[in-house]
């Protein structure tokens, strides 16, 4: 069974937290200090973001913290060496989300099959659609044995949803509204949609991202889904803080 | 030769696709389930005929420009797209995509700009339509497009600088992607270049067809002969190329000629020349030829002319390029600007600074004296006067 699978099924009592971070932010050499932090503090699973140039589905904040982190120097490669026996140290399970370009030019194949010897245990590609995912890397996906989660939104057809529901494995990521990362959210209409996710009876739990930013939200946001990501909110805490520990403790009391 | 043509999921051999977060899928969906039915509508058709005959005043004229072709060698005609309203063939998939929007209900655009020729076209088209305009431009494009971004204000559109990147039009792209994915209900997304997720690159190129459609009756009027030997446009994304192109793609006798911008030199590391420098990758919502280090992080390209200045190119060019369909030549910041002097001083044309690199590719064609050569002059160069003005003494 995998790791997130477990995270689910060891926790179904409570609200499961994802965090995301940017590797490579803020130091270049802080993407463990954060993640132990996170771990420390009570996230459930981490989504490590690799920083790109281009990130359309992010907003400013996150957009930046990018930006900051590749001018530390941050790559694919760096990231995988800083990674190196991190299983050491974290024992939750830990997501690398980023953005196609980056994994092609590293190699596809080459990517999942070093993140699996390291002990990643999932993917989220935003940009990478499911037919192409289908016809060129669910089996690549598959024989490193890696989750690899789809997006939904409130615009996703109930079909559609069956559909990525079917090929996501750990979760599915409910955005809570067609918007790009950070974007303020009416939570009584997020509410209303995760309800409706709710009744469809899909294999994977749900876990709804964008726009959660405290303990309402968080709270909101779950009633109908068995987890939520934070990521912005997360970051402008980081970025706020001189001290990384300090900084994510200060911010994770505040959701929990 | 293999017929060119996208297949049913965007691609032009093994370029093209649709790489969109889950936000922008309906969108996408639903203008790929419904672009080729809306624009093959005999309504639709006649709208948007009668719009560009009577408002942005086609055909435009196929110029014999005698003291160019005496100067180069061969007989060099022109295609006044300069002669457009608004000044460039962007009004062109302008109009077309805007009457679109409207079919499909949405009464909001948003659309990206470099050397603001496509935010003037969209933002007119939007005031003749009523329809709510964003236009998202470089801030850096803004200082060196300044007259564009007045008329673009003046026409009621909203200009915003995107003061991500190197604030040009890769950094203006984004900002547009990122409203639409925020705002994607009520808004359509002008695209103005041959680049983007599927069906933009062929719905654009379908809209700029008009240009090698009237190619092939004008030469014939003035040749005896439908297909010119040579067929040469500029390309930063490759909208006016894509048009100049598009009826001659599967005639083999017509060579195709792209020209990119090589800046300061292809190798000077200021450059745009994506097919000499770009490696394979996804950009914008599409798998093409694109500026980027090893590690896959976009590389900002480099320009004088603002309109090219992009890090990548539409997928049909990139297919061009690596089938070897299509010939592509670059030319520098200085060659550009000398073809700009050269045209104005003996045909009394101010081209754009975009359309001068492609009549600076013509010096590097071995061409015959018999050879028909017909170049898109894609633009007209008011815009671009405060950069001409800056070098006039240099090349004068």
């Amino acid at each position: 069974m995998s790791r997130i699978k477990d995270t689910f099924s060891n926790n179904t009592d409570r609200k499961i937290l994802n965090v995301y971070c940017t590797a490579g932010y803020p130091q270049l050499n802080s993407t463990l200090e954060v993640m132990e932090a996170l771990q420390k503090d009570g996230a459930d699973i981490i989504e490590l973001g690799i920083p790109y140039s281009d990130p359309l589905a992010d907003g400013e904040v996150i957009q930046n913290s990018g930006a900051i982190a590749l001018e530390n120097g941050m790559t694919i490669e760096v990231l995988f060496q800083q990674l190196e026996n991190f299983r050491d140290k974290i024992h939750i399970p830990v997501i690398l989300m980023g953005y196609l370009n980056p994994v092609l030019q590293y190699g596809f194949e080459e990517f999942c099959k070093k993140a699996s010897e390291l002990g990643i245990d999932g993917l989220i590609l935003p940009d990478l659609p499911e037919y192409e995912f289908e016809a060129n890397y669910r089996q690549i996906v598959k024989k490193y044995q890696l989750d690899f989660i789809f997006l939904v939104t409130p615009e996703t057809s109930i079909a559609r949803i069956r559909q990525l529901d079917e090929l996501s494995t750990g979760f599915l990521y409910a955005v809570s509204s067609s918007s790009t990362t950070g974007s303020d959210k009416n939570f009584t209409d997020v509410e209303k949609y995760l309800g409706k996710l709710e009744t469809l009876g899909l294999k994977n739990p749900i876990m709804v991202g964008f726009g959660i930013k405290d303990k309402a939200t968080f709270e909101s946001a779950t009633k109908h889904a068995a987890g939520a990501i934070i990521g912005t909110a997360y970051i402008k805490a980081l970025t706020a803080s001189d001290d990384i520990e300090e900084g994510t403790h200060a911010f994770l009391e505040t959701i929990k | 030769m293999k017929e060119i043509e996208v297949d049913q999921n965007g691609y032009y051999g093994e370029f093209g696709g649709a790489f969109v977060p889950e936000m922008l899928y309906p969108n996408v969906e639903e203008l790929k389930e419904n672009y080729l039915k809306i624009i093959s509508d005999e309504g639709f058709k006649k709208e948007f005929d009668n719009l560009l005959k009577d408002y942005v005043g086609r055909p435009t004229p196929l110029y014999h420009a005698k003291r160019l072709s005496e100067q180069i060698g061969a007989n060099i005609f022109l295609k006044r797209e300069d002669l457009n309203h608004t000044g460039a063939h962007k009004i062109n998939n302008a109009i077309g995509q805007a009457l679109l929007a409207e079919r499909l209900g949405k009464k909001k655009i948003v659309a990206e700009t470099g050397a603001g020729q496509h935010g003037v076209a969209t933002a007119t088209v939007c005031a003749l339509r009523n329809l709510e305009c964003i236009v998202f431009m470089g801030a850096l494009d803004i200082q060196r497009q300044a007259p564009n971004v007045a008329r673009m204000k003046m026409l009621g559109a909203t200009v915003v600088a995107a003061e991500s990147g190197n604030k040009t039009l890769k950094d203006a792209t984004n900002e547009a992607i990122r409203y639409w994915i925020n705002h994607a209900h009520d808004t359509h997304y002008i695209i103005g270049s041959a680049v983007g997720p599927h069906p933009y690159p062929d719905m654009v190129a379908r809209f700029q067809s008009v240009i090698s459609e009237e190619v092939r009756w004008q030469l014939k009027e003035k040749t005896g002969k439908e297909t010119p030997d040579y067929a040469v446009a500029c390309v930063g994304g490759g909208s006016n190329a894509a048009g100049t192109f598009y009826h001659f793609l599967n005639e083999e006798n017509v060579h195709l000629v792209a020209v990119e911008a090589a800046g300061y030199g292809v190798d000077s590391g200021e450059s745009a020349a994506t097919t000499q420098l770009g490696t394979v990758g996804v950009l914008h919502g599409s798998k093409s030829l694109v500026m980027q280090t090893k590690d896959g992080q976009i590389i900002e390209p480099y320009s004088l002319s603002a309109g090219l200045d992009y890090p990548g190119i539409g997928p049909l060019q990139a297919h061009l390029f690596k089938s070897g369909r299509g010939t592509f030549l670059n030319a520098t910041d200085d060659e550009a600007l000398a073809a700009a002097f050269n045209l104005t001083k003996i045909e009394g044309i101010i081209p754009a600074l975009e359309s001068s690199h492609a009549l600076a590719g013509l010096k590097k064609l071995k061409l015959k004296p018999s050879d028909n050569v017909v170049v898109c002059l894609s633009g007209r160069g008011d815009k671009d006067m405060d950069n001409y003005l800056k070098v006039f003494d240099k090349f004068n």
